[in-house]
């Protein structure tokens, strides 16, 4: 194993700085391959990002639940659709159960914790996750299930470009995922800037008990902000499943959205969308082209450490508000 | 300060030892605890497994009467794939006259495998675990018919070896699931790789990261090997075999071991998985007579847990049924050896010793051409079982080729000495000479 | 009544801050260290210890590090599950190195590995706090679970991956491995917990854990009053780490025989800081009533059905209690968010004036 025998000699500091480099321009079409795969990663990272940014900004929760809520919508829309309901109706009944289970999170937890610490709030979610999971495979059953894509009129198979002599493929689930989430970011955007609800959640955001003064009532609010993220978890579950099969193995990967939040600051939509390409591209490129020399594998912890690094010099992230709880 | 914790372990403990001896069996039955993993990340697997194993023994005892005139006790204890509960369910079920241990994990089966002569309940750990405990000198108690990971892996090679120009200057790649049960094969490869000349590349996939292969897959693209072999479980078989697809390898060059290849793994992909090959020992579908005894007593009376009748006969419901015909034959042998009719985990080892599963008694159970014929002996844990090669059509598995016996001429001298490195630090492990 | 405090008059300065200043709380420990040390081993059976009574022990203990970290400096992990993990395979490699030294003193000794680990990971801690510090433990979490399956040394180049336990004895008693007797084991386990127990609630009443506390309360005004905060947090993170890494190594060595990487997952870290929020935080006793409430209740809850003849599948009981545990979570951090530790100081609050309420 090279890890242990790292002695500098020129074959080591050129298998770092020049190898890879050569790799890269010696096979553009591959690069570009590479890149293409850490958009798409990098945009279901930004979608995952994206539930936890909504509800942090108007609550100040961090949502530990949300990747199981990515797994539970994902679950009961092919669970509803496995009764024989017509997927676009499926579709719609998923999104009253998301819901619904906002309402019931409002009610039961959110509720009665009104003004306790943050970190209350969180280890909340936790207990909140576990409930789901529980819930869930009771419901729908342990065992992966294939997710609804064709029904839903999400096109299968791929595009194959030739350039620079060699091939780039894209899938089409790939480009539909991208186009979600750019339908997805537009519509919050318009949504947060345009709309009266909007204007209200970002009252709420800024200053709680400002917000109630002039009338705003949190409840609502903080079903509106869940409801959301209910629905972008929805998003996400169904390109996610359509990539691979609809499990509870997929909320592991939800953690990787707490680096691409380090990145692009808790509070800012765009900053989930571009820390997950940031996080995307670069976990993809530095695991093609430098994971090989420590053993590879790099990806399950890539993240955290760029997260770490931006944390010892920007802790606010790229587009995080300025003030932070320093110390 | 503690009062109230000491009330609290106190109760608890109370509650638990009233527990664990309430549940006694009664004296005339055989008792099979089975580790089973209906939840969790591996779920997909585990539930067509332990329900082939359940359903074979309930068959047994609505038609049989159970074996030799004894019911068939068969209690689930969930693990999750989870070593930790995996010895809690093992603790909880040992004291119960447990015949044998079936983990179906090797992390599991790791632990028991130090367990199994303390107690003396012996761990049969069906074509998985630790590829050593073939060698029967070594370890007495475990058994891995019908055979372990490094004669599954040598026979895939042979058979890569038959097509086209065989397997010299070829580059193989093997991507597993990085865990112990993805590594075992590992030193197997390298050796044979340098006797048979081919190049090895690795792409390990960890727990974490089954379901987001895209790198590893980008690093297959960019490597070019001439075949892929898939040492994969749960949602990383589907999600390996969409990939593929993706770059477009060819899935007639991309061979999955006996964990790659169920029904449930490919029947999402369906039409676009046609091609892909896997290896497998026993038999798919129903149409053996045996598959039908239980859908007659045990499916159609709604007795089992599957949920609908098509998923009975598929890959992994069978390899649970095999798993419990091997139980129930040894369970016979032992019989026969001892003349008692219930037996102990003593008694169970020595039937699992003399394990012979001929062709001749496959016909008699309803199972001819179910798998190849299976002979343990004291010094042979492994059994000499063969594989045979499946290939998805796009709806169904079907075999394709031959049963293709291990290189055991190969395989034997590694496993005896992976058998005596595993034994080197334990200085009081238990060995025995076998004749 | 029953917790009655009148006519125990303290004499010294010492009787005053002793750590148990009443009677019956001297009598109540003493007879759970009866309980402990001599009930138990004599009838309880095979899966009391074996299955209950060794891994409460051990995650009471990690639950204590974690306690450290958490509940007296603030500072949120979620990477025990990993720490754990670098005290095992440290154990595991010093005693495949030093065969010939007692098993005991490796236990221990590995502490001071995943101290230095855990020091390491602390640093980022410096700068930041809260969320921010959840995503460096995680670092941790996953750099050290990878570490764990790509440096084949740390496994001694096996060839399942796993570090498997080899017999050693040590007073003449096997301790380790599968021929060791669940009581031998379970009394070593007990002996190190308890005397840890012990120096980390003195650590805690000492200068070291008020500056931990004055830390968690309010990081700048414990700057100005003299308080180095690296010095706090870093010594927080080492003796959290410590004790994490003996609780993983007598994990392994005393309770599971033979470890995957899977056994020091993320999901270990959660288990634990489940235990360290239900017992409450800034608890001693509040991590041990964590861990048995979140070992011991699944059990309970899954042998629940068979013993009231109730036919619920393995599975399905399984998933009711994933939602019973994360029930129990949000019920307790609304009703009372300082865990067990708080109700039991509220019940003896009221058995101190019971039955006269304005006593």
């Amino acid at each position: 194993m090279p890890i242990l025998a790292w002695g500098i000699d020129m074959e080591f500091l050129n298998s770092i700085f020049v190898a890879p480099f050569v790799d890269m321009f010696s096979a553009p079409d591959f690069l570009l391959q590479v890149l293409w795969e850490g958009f798409v990663s990098g945009i279901l990272y930004g979608l995952l990002a994206l539930g936890f940014v909504l509800i942090f900004k108007a609550s100040g929760v961090f949502n530990f639940a949300q990747g199981i809520m990515v797994v539970f919508a994902a679950l009961t829309l092919v669970g509803i659709h496995s009764f024989g309901i017509p997927a676009y109706v499926a579709l719609a009944l998923t999104i009253v159960v998301m819901g619904v289970l906002a309402l019931t999170i409002e009610r039961v937890v959110l509720r009665k914790l009104v003004n306790q610490p943050d970190i209350i709030l969180f280890m909340a979610t936790i207990g909140l996750t576990y409930f789901l999971i529980g819930f869930g495979e009771l419901v729908f059953g342990g065992e992966p299930k294939k997710m609804i894509a064709d029904e839903l009129g999400i096109p299968n198979g791929s595009v194959s470009w030739d350039i620079f002599g060699g091939v780039v493929i894209f899938e089409y689930r790939d480009i539909a995922a991208a186009v979600i989430a750019a339908v997805l970011v537009f519509s919050l955007g318009f949504f947060f800037s345009k709309t009266r609800i909007g204007r209200a959640l970002r009252a709420v955001a800024d200053d709680h008990q400002a917000a109630l003064s002039v009338g705003i009532s949190l409840n609502q609010i903080w079903v509106i902000v869940w409801f959301a993220a209910g629905i972008v978890a929805l998003a996400t579950g169904i390109m996610w499943g359509a990539k691979s099969d609809v499990s509870f193995a997929l909320q592991v990967i939800a953690l990787k959205a707490l680096p691409v939040l380090v990145l692009g600051g808790f509070t800012s939509i765009p900053g989930a969308i571009i820390g997950g390409l940031i996080i995307g591209f670069g976990e993809k490129i530095f695991e093609i082209y430098w994971g090989g020399l420590i053993g590879g594998g790099t990806e399950s912890w890539f993240a955290f450490v760029i997260a770490l690094v931006f944390l010892l010099f920007r802790p606010q992230g790229l587009f995080g508000e300025k003030i932070i709880d320093r110390i | 300060m503690k009062k109230l914790l000491a009330m609290g372990v106190g109760l608890a403990t109370l509650a638990g030892a009233a527990t664990v001896s309430v549940p006694a069996m009664a004296e005339d039955s055989l008792y099979l605890p089975s580790l089973s993993y209906r939840t969790g990340a591996y779920a997909g697997g585990g539930i067509p497994i332990a329900n082939g194993y359940a359903d074979y023994f309930a068959m047994l005892n609505a038609r049989d009467g159970g074996i030799g005139g004894v019911k068939v006790v068969v209690e689930e204890c969930e693990t999750g794939y989870k070593a930790a509960k995996g010895v809690e369910c093992y603790e909880s079920t040992k004291g119960k006259g447990a015949l044998v241990y079936n983990p179906y994990s090797t992390g599991i089966t790791l632990q028991l495998i130090p367990k199994a002569p303390v107690d003396k309940i012996p761990v049969l750990s069906m074509g998985y675990g630790l590829s050593a405990v073939g060698v029967g000198e070594k370890f007495p108690w475990t058994f891995n018919y019908p055979a372990g990971y490094w004669s599954q892996m040598s026979s895939i090679l042979k058979y890569i070896d038959s097509q086209g120009d065989g397997i010299k200057g070829k580059k193989i790649g093997y991507i597993y699931l990085d865990v112990g049960y993805g590594k075992e094969p590992i030193p197997l490869l390298e050796t044979l790789s340098k006797s048979m000349g081919f190049t090895l590349l690795k792409y390990p996939v960890a727990g974490k990261e089954m379901q987001t292969q895209s790198s590893h897959w980008l690093k297959v693209r960019k490597d070019r090997p001439d075949w892929m072999v898939m040492w994969g479980w749960g949602a990383m078989n589907s999600t390996a075999i969409k990939e593929a697809i993706k770059i477009r390898f060819p899935l007639n060059k991309f061979i999955g071991n006996w964990w790659s290849g169920a029904h449930a793994d490919l029947r999402p992909i369906g039409a676009a998985g046609k091609g892909y090959l896997s290896a497998n020992f026993s038999g798919v579908g129903t149409s053996f007579p045996a598959l039908q005894d239980v859908i007659k007593y045990v499916v159609d009376k709604g007795d089992s847990k599957v949920k609908s009748k098509d998923l009975v006969g598929d890959v992994l419901y069978n390899r649970g049924l095999f798993n419990a015909v091997i139980v129930a034959e040894a369970i016979r042998a032992a019989q026969k050896l001892t003349g008692k009719k219930v037996i102990t985990g003593a008694d169970m080892r020595d039937g699992l010793e003399a394990f012979d599963l001929s062709t001749a008694r496959l016909k008699e159970l309803g199972l001819e051409g179910f798998t190849a014929p299976i002979k343990a002996s004291c010094a042979d844990h492994e059994g000499g079982g063969s594989i045979f090669l499946q290939q998805w059509n796009g709806s169904d598995w079907k075999k394709v080729s031959d049963q293709i016996a291990p290189m055991t001429d190969l395989v034997k001298p590694l496993l005896k000495a992976a058998a005596d490195k595993y034994t080197a630090d334990k200085p009081d492990w238990k060995t025995q000479t076998c004749k | 009544m029953f917790y009655r405090e009148t006519g125990q008059f303290k004499t010294t300065y010492e009787a005053d801050s002793a750590v148990f200043p009443i009677l019956q709380d001297r009598i109540g420990i003493a007879a759970m260290l009866v309980f402990m040390f001599v009930v138990v081993p004599l009838f309880a059976n095979d899966f009391v210890i074996n299955a209950i009574m060794i891994p409460f022990l051990i995650f009471a203990l990690a639950a204590i590090g974690l306690n450290i970290l958490t509940g007296y400096t603030g500072q949120i992990s979620l990477g025990t599950g990993a720490f754990m993990g670098v005290g095992a395979y440290a154990c595991y490699k010093l005693t495949s190195i030093f065969p010939d030294v007692s098993i005991i003193v490796m236990v221990l000794t590995s502490g001071f590995f995943s101290a230095l680990v855990g020091v390491i990971f602390g640093l980022p801690s410096l700068r930041i706090k809260g969320f921010y510090l959840v995503v460096t433990t995680l670092a941790a979490q996953f750099f050290l679970e990878w570490a764990f399956i790509r440096i084949p040394w740390l496994y001694n180049y096996n060839d399942s991956g796993a570090i498997e336990v080899p017999a050693r004895s040590s007073f003449g008693v096997i301790i380790t491995g599968a021929s060791a007797t669940p009581t031998a084991r379970y009394m070593v386990v007990l002996c190190i917990v308890v005397a840890m127990t012990w120096i980390a609630s003195n650590l805690i009443r000492g200068r070291i854990g008020r500056s931990w506390m004055m830390i968690r309360d309010m990081d700048i005004a414990a700057e100005l009053m003299g308080v180095r905060p690296l010095y706090a947090k870093l010594s927080a993170f080492a003796v959290s780490s410590f004790y994490a890494g003996v609780a993983g190594a007598m994990m392994v060595f005393f309770w599971l025989g033979a470890a995957e990487v899977e056994s020091f997952n993320s999901d270990n870290s959660f288990l634990i800081l489940f235990m360290v929020i239900l017992g409450g935080l800034g608890s001693i006793m509040g991590a041990y009533m964590g861990a048995a409430f979140i070992w011991i209740l699944p059990i309970l809850l899954r042998a629940a059905p068979e013993f009231f003849g109730i036919d619920v599948g393995a599975d399905t009981m399984e998933h009711i209690n994933f939602m019973i545990i994360g029930a129990l979570i949000i019920f307790f951090l609304i009703v009372e968010p300082h865990g067990l530790a708080k109700l039991w100081q509220i019940a003896k609050e009221k058995l101190r004036t019971w039955p006269f309420p304005y006593a």
